[in-house]
Formats: structure tokens, C-alpha cells, sequence
């Protein structure tokens, strides 16, 4: 075999003084060849994201500095490479894309423009040839319609196309190294697998070696050739996908394995208590306005009838702008349905005016997707939990005590409601915040796509709570999602949305056994790493 | 966009309708009487009356609040209670000083503020960044007559580079008109490269995190690029918004920058008419500086989509 594009031996990159450790990586080797995808794998904290960004000499000045080992691309150590000569590598031997393409990508800038600049930089071909390049790299990325993306702004295209824009940016002048940050993580599953489709085209046909960072072991499943897998900011296995995904070795990458859940429903029993949410021809219409004329209509949700049993958990699937968070949304009375009802118990809220709504506002409570923005940054935890209860006549002190009460529910210390939200990880701010709704004593709990920002250990672990309080509380549990597999480990019952219409519901294991609707087949489909066997520990 | 103009520009008649009520109604309703000013100490009762017979001021304010209406509306201001002019060829006379005093101010707070604030940004927590922020504070803090004496003092005076007072019309020749408005204008202008540095600061701040800046330089784009061609763009909004509020505050700055460089413009021409009760003239002044008002939140709002694509009207 020749030599490998790209040789990591033995790099450190120091944290600053104050860090929970010293190291953010810890004497990292791995090496990536000609044509091959490497996956680098692990939650985060892992130290995945400080390797790429070290390679490609993007690590943020004076936080973090690589202190041993050597990087080399082609043989050429890049830690040593001056500025300059760094700048002139970045595009034209080794180019990254990243986890989000909205953001990635200048939003005042046309997409031509920002796959030009690149030409621009590093050639000094004129603009006619420029052009005509950047329209080949962009039907090469199977851009639709390249001349009008070529003038087009990022936010009027769809997080697919941008992601292909990316792409077309990092490959427009055959780069010997393509690194990928996660960047299917933000993507639809439909739209996942068409982008990973598309890095394995482009890596084959051009003999491109990809660095590919995820934290997704279905992603691994797929695509990759070889896998390394990180933690703490070490390398604690490494090997070809088939060894490392069939046989692991080390005891974290077992873990991380059978974290993550199975496509199997397992069996759960029929629930026959009183219904206690269910909405009838429930709409949300947007964008009717329009002073002078009528602008276009978006049916957001469109005729959704659901029912919610007590201590059952309705699960509602979809791709972003199926009107999943809509149907929360309006069910929680955050935004007004335009039309339909919604009962709950036996009243009917959807029309309610905010003053009637009110004493029964604590009936419903929801947990959000991102537990560092759904926590008010500024306040005590214990504050952000017993706001609600004090709000409904509770007195201060008896509010307190529940609050304490509550932390240890969620698995928390009770002394820790002092403290802020900054001083907790990602899964223990989605535990305050499940306190935090529970702490209203809700009847209905939302859980939008609260666990879909946790690394897949954590993850697991939150389920788990949501499960136990459930039965604890014989909560109605709205369980919305674009992830099939947590769909699958935690409803009862399915709704998949497509474009705000339901288009099938029922119950979870037979909607996994017998998809009807193509477009549920189609998400079935696209789930990543739906084929591989992993191997599983045998469950307790 | 064009209907999205034509809409803004007709919501300017209502807003110029409600200045000139309240103008008008406010210096009627004011105990001063620009008869009894220009019959002057001596006059008996009747020649002031009949001073205000010809001034039309004896009719009731409705009549005379709809005869002035009806003559702005064909374009005719009437005439100076005071000066032997029409009010129109005072107000265009002292325009271009007030003009030229203004754009030269917002030209030079622009093109250093904006540069020394991306700068700061970008070597946040540097030595730079601690010196521009300091003078942004001390630009705020100092007095506007101190810089300006101070400036005489330096420049004017003891150099001799510039003169101490006095404005030469752009028909004398680009230099001297130049060399006229520039102590007056970097003395305005103190305080904008204060307010914009700042804001062009902060902006910069916030955009220099964005994930595009990453991109960009993981493109191999120079940094100087990085910070021009990708961050300013971003962080214009912010920015030219305060440019619009600076503009705005600066056409009421003047009238004090105008009297301590006796600049003849309409500042100038402010003070002289309302010490002299000249209603028709302040009138004028006063929709004139609303009418500039309005369009340049007009012109803030449709730059506002050249910077950010994603803003549409």
C-alpha cells in the first residue's frame, strides 16, 4: 500500500489551565489513505472535532494549541506550516464541510459567490473559466438547476442543497483530503442518506480520503472503511468497520454500541385508561396576510386527529416542516390552531381565551429539544423549577421542598438547585428541565425532540427517565422526533407527519413490521445502518 | 420593492401633516408676539397692530393655518416676517453649509470608526482593542466645545493649517471649501466614531463566532479577507442603523456646531429666526429637517436589504 494522505502520530492539544482536564487530545495516531472513509467516532468531549480542526489548522487561537505529535498531509507536517502556507493548502490538498450548512455557508453572499471565492484564492483562472468550473462541481454534486443556485442565497435553499453547496465548495478544486464534522448531524434522515450517498460517490470517483466525523453508528455502519473511536481525547479503538462494529474490544465502544436503539420495537402491552388529550381536525394555517393582497398559505398542520390515553406515549415522526412541533405547539396553546379542538380531559382548550386558558395551563407542559436554550441562563435552577408552582398560589417553601424532591427523582442532587444552568452537562439540563415540568404537575407532558441534542449514552438515560415518569404519574406523554430508533425503544403508538398531513398512524410495533404509506417506507429506508447487525450486548 | 418605495413615500404625508399642525400649533400657542419684535420698544399699540394685520397673524389660526397649508402645498413658503427675503431663498441660501458640514462629518465618522471597530473586534482583549475602546469612551465624554477649542487652539491658531472660523462655498474652489469644514467637521465627528467604533465592535463580535467564518478560512481566505469580505457584510445592519440614528442627531447637533464656527447655515438661520419669532422660517426649517428625517429612515430601511439578502419588503 502507498503511503497514507494523511498521518496523525502521537498529537496533543493542551486545554487551557482551567479545564476539567489537560488535554483536549491526548497522543491521537491514526492515518487515513487514498480513497478510504475513516470515521471518527465518540460523544462529545471526545476530542473528534479538536483533531479535525487541528489538521486543518483551524483551532481556535489561544485556547487551544497542539503541543506534540505531528500532522502530516502528504508528508508535509502542518503544525510547522507557516500561516501563509497553511492558507494555501486549506481548499486546494485538504477542505472541511461542517455539522450545519445554514450556518456554514455567508448568508449575504449568492452560493456562486462562495464557490468562486474559492477559485478566486487559490487560481488565477478568469472569471468566464471560474464560472464555468463552478457550474461543472455544482451539477457534479447533483446541485438541481445549477445557473439559478448559482445566484441563489443559502436561506432559499433546502438544508439538502446547501449541504451539496458545501460540498461543492470543498471538492471544487479536488482536495487529496475531505474532512467532514458531522455533516449529516443537522440533516433530515431522507436527506441524510442522500448526502451520504453523495460523499461516497465523490470519494470513489475522485480517489478523495475522508476524514468522516460522527457520532452516529448507523452513519458508521454505512459508510465507513475503517473506524477510530474516541474518548476523553483519546484513541481507544481502532480497526476496520466490520471488526470494530461485529467484535468491539474496548468496554466504551461497547457501550456506545449498545446505546444506541434497536429498529425493533420491543412488545408493549395494550393501554385501555381514559383518554386524556385528543384533538379533532386540528389545523395551523400560516401566512394569510397581506395588506394589499393575500400571500401564499402554508397549512403548517393540517386536519390532525390524535388521542393520548394516561400513561401512554403517542409518538409523532417526521422530517423538519412535517408540522410535528406544530401540532405540539398548538396543543400546548405556545401558538393559536387556526381551526380543529383539543381536549383535554373533558375541556376544550383550542379556542380558549388566554384568561380561561390559564388555570389550566399547568395541565400541559412540554421539554424542549435544546437544554442549553430552553434554561434561562440567568437563573438559579432551583428558580427556573419552582417559577411555575409559585405562579399557581404554591408557597415559596413548599415549592422549594417539591423542587428538592424532584432533583432526585430525576436522578440529581437536591443541593445542586443553587447552581446554574452552565455548571450542568447536556443530559443533566434535560433532566432539570423534566423536573421542571413536572414540577406543575402535568397531566400531559410534550417531549419535543428532547433527546435528539444528547450524545447516545445520555440519551438512553433520558429515555429511561421519561419512561419512569410516565408510569410514575400515568402522564399522557407526546413524544415527538425525527429518529426512528428512539421512536422505536419508547411509543406506544405512531403518527409519521409528512408536509402537515398524518399519514399513518398505529400502533409501533406493527407500523414497524408493515409500513403502509411510501413516504413511512421511504424514512424506513433512509435510517442509517439499517442493514448492519451490530453486535449487541445481550440485554439484562 | 418599487411598491414597497412608493408605500414608505406616501406614509411620509400623514407624518408631514401632523409636524405641520403641531409647528404650527405650537408657536401660535406660544405668548410671544413677532409683531410687537418688529414694531421694535418704541411702537404704539396700533402700529403693532397693524404690523399684525399684514402678517396676517389677527385671522384665526384656523384661516391661518389653511392659507399656509394651501401655499406650502403649491411650493410657496411666504415670506420672512423678519428678513426682506421669501422664506425659500433663506432656507436654499444656507443649505449647502449645513449640507456639506454634515456629509463631511458622517464621510470621516465612517472611515474610522468602522475600520478601528473591526479591528478591535478582531484583536479582542488586545492592546488595540483597550486603546479604541478607551478613546471611544473619552469621545463620548468630552464635551463637544472642548474638542473644538482644543482644535482651534492646535490647528487653527498655533499651526495655522486651518482657518479659525468662517465657511468658503464649494463654488470657491474644492480646497478652500475643504479646509473650511475640517476642524468643524472632525469636532462633530468625535463622538459618532465614539458610537459607531463601538457598535461596528460588538457586531463584528457577534459575527466573527459564526460557523461561515470558519468556513471562509477553512477555504484558505486571507484574514483581512475573512474580516471585509465576509464579516463586515454581516455585521452591517447593526452598524448602519446607528449611522441613520447619527445622521439624524447630527442635523440638531449643528445648530450649536454652526454658531461656534459662525458657519452660515441652517442652523444658524434656526437661531436667528426663532430668536426673531419668524414663524414662516422656522416653519419651513422644521418640516424641512422632518421631511430629511423621514427619508433617511427610508433609505436605512432599503439598505438594510443591499447588506442582508434575507431582508425583503
Amino acid at each position: 500500500m502507498s503511503e497514507p494522505i494523511l498521518q496523525i502520530s502521537n498529537l496533543s492539544v493542551d486545554l487551557p489551565r482551567n479545564g476539567d482536564r489537560s488535554h483536549a487530545v491526548e497522543k491521537v495516531s491514526f492515518s487515513v489513505n487514498a480513497g478510504e472513509i475513516v470515521c471518527v467516532v465518540g460523544e462529545s468531549g471526545s476530542g473528534k472535532s479538536v483533531t479535525a480542526h487541528s489538521v486543518m489548522g483551524l483551532l481556535p487561537k489561544g485556547q487551544l494549541t497542539p503541543t506534540g505529535g505531528e500532522i502530516l498531509l502528504e508528508g508535509e507536517n502542518v503544525l510547522n506550516a507557516s500561516p501563509g502556507r497553511l492558507r494555501a493548502l486549506r481548499g486546494t490538498r485538504m477542505s472541511m464541510i461542517f455539522q450545519e450548512p445554514m450556518t456554514a455557508l455567508n448568508p449575504v453572499l449568492t452560493c456562486g459567490e462562495q464557490i468562486d471565492e474559492v477559485l478566486q484564492i487559490h487560481t488565477d483562472l478568469a472569471l468566464a473559466v471560474r464560472k464555468e468550473k463552478v457550474l461543472a462541481i455544482m451539477e457534479a454534486v447533483h446541485l438541481p438547476d445549477p445557473a439559478r443556485i448559482y445566484g441563489a442565497y443559502p436561506h432559499q435553499l433546502s438544508g439538502g442543497q446547501r449541504q451539496r453547496v458545501m460540498i461543492a465548495q470543498a471538492l471544487v478544486l479536488d482536495p487529496v483530503l475531505l474532512i467532514a464534522d458531522e455533516p449529516t448531524t443537522a440533516l433530515d434522515v431522507t436527506t441524510q442518506a442522500q448526502i451520504l450517498r453523495l460523499i461516497s460517490e465523490m470519494q470513489e470517483r475522485r480517489g478523495t480520503g475522508v476524514l468522516f466525523i460522527t457520532h452516529d453508528f448507523g452513519v458508521v455502519a454505512d459508510i465507513a472503511d475503517r473506524v477510530v473511536v474516541m474518548e476523553k481525547g483519546q484513541v481507544v479503538e481502532m480497526g476496520t468497520t466490520e471488526a470494530v462494529l461485529k467484535r468491539p474490544q474496548h468496554s466504551y465502544t461497547r457501550m456506545l454500541i449498545d446505546a444506541v436503539p434497536t429498529l425493533d420495537p420491543p412488545s408493549r402491552e395494550e393501554n385501555a385508561a381514559p383518554i386524556m388529550l385528543e384533538t379533532a381536525k386540528l389545523s395551523k394555517i400560516y401566512g394569510t396576510g397581506g395588506f394589499f393582497r393575500k400571500t401564499g398559505e402554508v397549512r403548517a398542520a393540517s386536519e390532525v386527529d390524535l388521542k393520548v390515553r394516561g400513561g401512554e406515549t403517542l409518538g409523532i415522526v417526521g422530517e423538519s416542516g412535517s408540522g410535528k412541533s406544530t401540532v405540539a405547539r398548538c396543543i400546548a396553546r405556545l401558538v393559536d390552531p387556526t381551526s380543529g379542538s383539543i381536549r383535554v380531559g373533558d375541556l376544550d382548550v383550542a379556542t380558549m381565551s388566554e384568561r380561561e386558558l390559564r388555570p389550566h395551563r399547568r395541565r400541559c407542559q412540554i421539554v424542549f429539544q435544546d437544554p442549553y436554550r430552553s434554561l434561562n441562563p440567568r437563573r438559579s435552577v432551583g428558580a427556573s423549577i419552582i417559577e411555575g408552582p409559585v405562579n399557581f398560589g404554591t408557597p415559596h417553601k413548599e415549592a422549594y421542598a417539591m423542587a428538592r424532591e424532584l432533583m432526585s427523582l430525576v436522578g440529581l442532587s437536591p443541593d445542586a438547585l443553587d447552581r446554574y444552568p452552565h455548571q450542568f452537562s447536556g443530559g443533566q439540563r434535560q433532566r432539570i428541565c423534566i423536573a421542571r415540568a413536572l414540577a406543575m404537575r402535568p397531566e400531559i407532558l410534550i417531549a419535543d425532540e428532547a433527546v435528539s441534542a444528547l450524545d447516545v449514552s445520555v440519551q438512553t438515560q433520558v429515555l429511561e427517565l421519561l419512561e419512569d415518569v410516565r408510569r410514575k404519574f400515568n402522564l399522557a406523554l407526546l413524544f415527538i422526533t425525527h429518529d426512528l430508533r428512539v421512536a422505536a425503544q419508547i411509543c406506544d403508538r405512531i403518527m409519521v407527519m409528512k408536509s402537515g398531513l398524518v399519514v399513518e398512524q398505529g400502533r409501533t410495533a406493527e407500523l414497524f413490521a408493515a409500513p403502509q404509506h411510501p413516504y413511512t417506507k421511504a424514512l424506513f429506508e433512509a435510517a442509517p445502518g439499517r442493514t448492519f447487525e451490530f453486535a449487541r450486548t445481550p440485554s439484562m | 420593492m418599487i411598491s414597497y418605495i412608493l408605500r414608505r413615500l406616501a406614509a411620509t404625508i400623514p407624518v408631514m401633516l401632523i409636524v405641520a399642525v403641531l409647528v404650527f400649533l405650537m408657536l401660535r400657542l406660544t405668548p410671544s408676539d413677532p409683531a410687537a419684535i418688529i414694531a421694535g420698544d418704541n411702537a404704539t399699540s396700533e402700529q403693532i397692530l397693524a404690523i399684525r394685520a399684514k402678517l396676517g397673524l389677527d385671522q384665526p389660526i384656523v384661516t391661518q393655518f389653511f392659507t399656509w397649508l394651501g401655499r406650502v402645498l403649491s411650493g410657496d413658503f411666504g415670506n420672512s416676517f423678519f428678513f426682506k427675503k421669501t422664506v425659500w431663498e433663506l432656507v436654499s441660501n444656507r443649505i449647502e453649509p449645513t449640507l456639506s458640514l454634515s456629509a463631511l462629518t458622517m464621510v470621516f465618522a465612517i472611515a474610522i470608526a468602522v475600520p478601528l471597530g473591526a479591528i478591535a473586534a478582531y484583536r479582542q482583549g488586545t492592546l488595540i482593542d483597550r486603546v479604541v475602546m478607551g478613546f471611544s469612551v473619552l469621545g463620548f465624554s468630552v464635551p463637544v466645545f472642548v474638542i473644538g477649542y482644543v482644535l482651534v487652539y492646535v490647528f487653527a491658531i498655533n499651526l495655522g493649517w486651518f482657518p479659525v472660523q468662517g465657511y468658503q462655498r464649494l463654488a470657491s474652489g474644492i480646497g478652500p471649501w475643504l479646509q473650511s469644514l475640517i476642524l468643524p467637521a472632525v469636532t462633530l465627528s468625535v463622538i459618532y466614531i465614539a458610537l459607531i467604533a463601538r457598535m461596528t465592535r460588538t457586531s463584528m463580535l457577534d459575527v466573527l463566532s459564526e460557523d461561515y467564518i470558519r468556513t471562509a478560512r477553512a477555504k484558505g481566505q486571507t484574514e483581512a479577507k475573512v474580516l471585509f469580505r465576509h464579516a463586515l457584510k454581516n455585521a452591517a445592519v447593526p452598524i448602519v442603523t446607528v449611522v441613520g440614528i447619527g445622521i439624524a442627531l447630527l442635523i440638531g447637533g449643528v445648530v450649536v456646531t454652526e454658531s461656534v464656527y459662525s458657519i452660515p447655515g441652517l442652523g444658524r438661520l434656526t437661531v436667528d429666526a426663532v430668536l426673531a419669532r419668524d414663524f414662516p422660517v422656522i416653519q419651513a426649517i422644521i418640516l424641512l429637517f422632518s421631511l430629511v428625517y423621514v427619508l433617511i429612515n427610508l433609505i436605512v430601511d432599503l439598505s438594510y436589504t443591499i447588506f442582508d439578502p434575507r431582508i425583503r419588503h
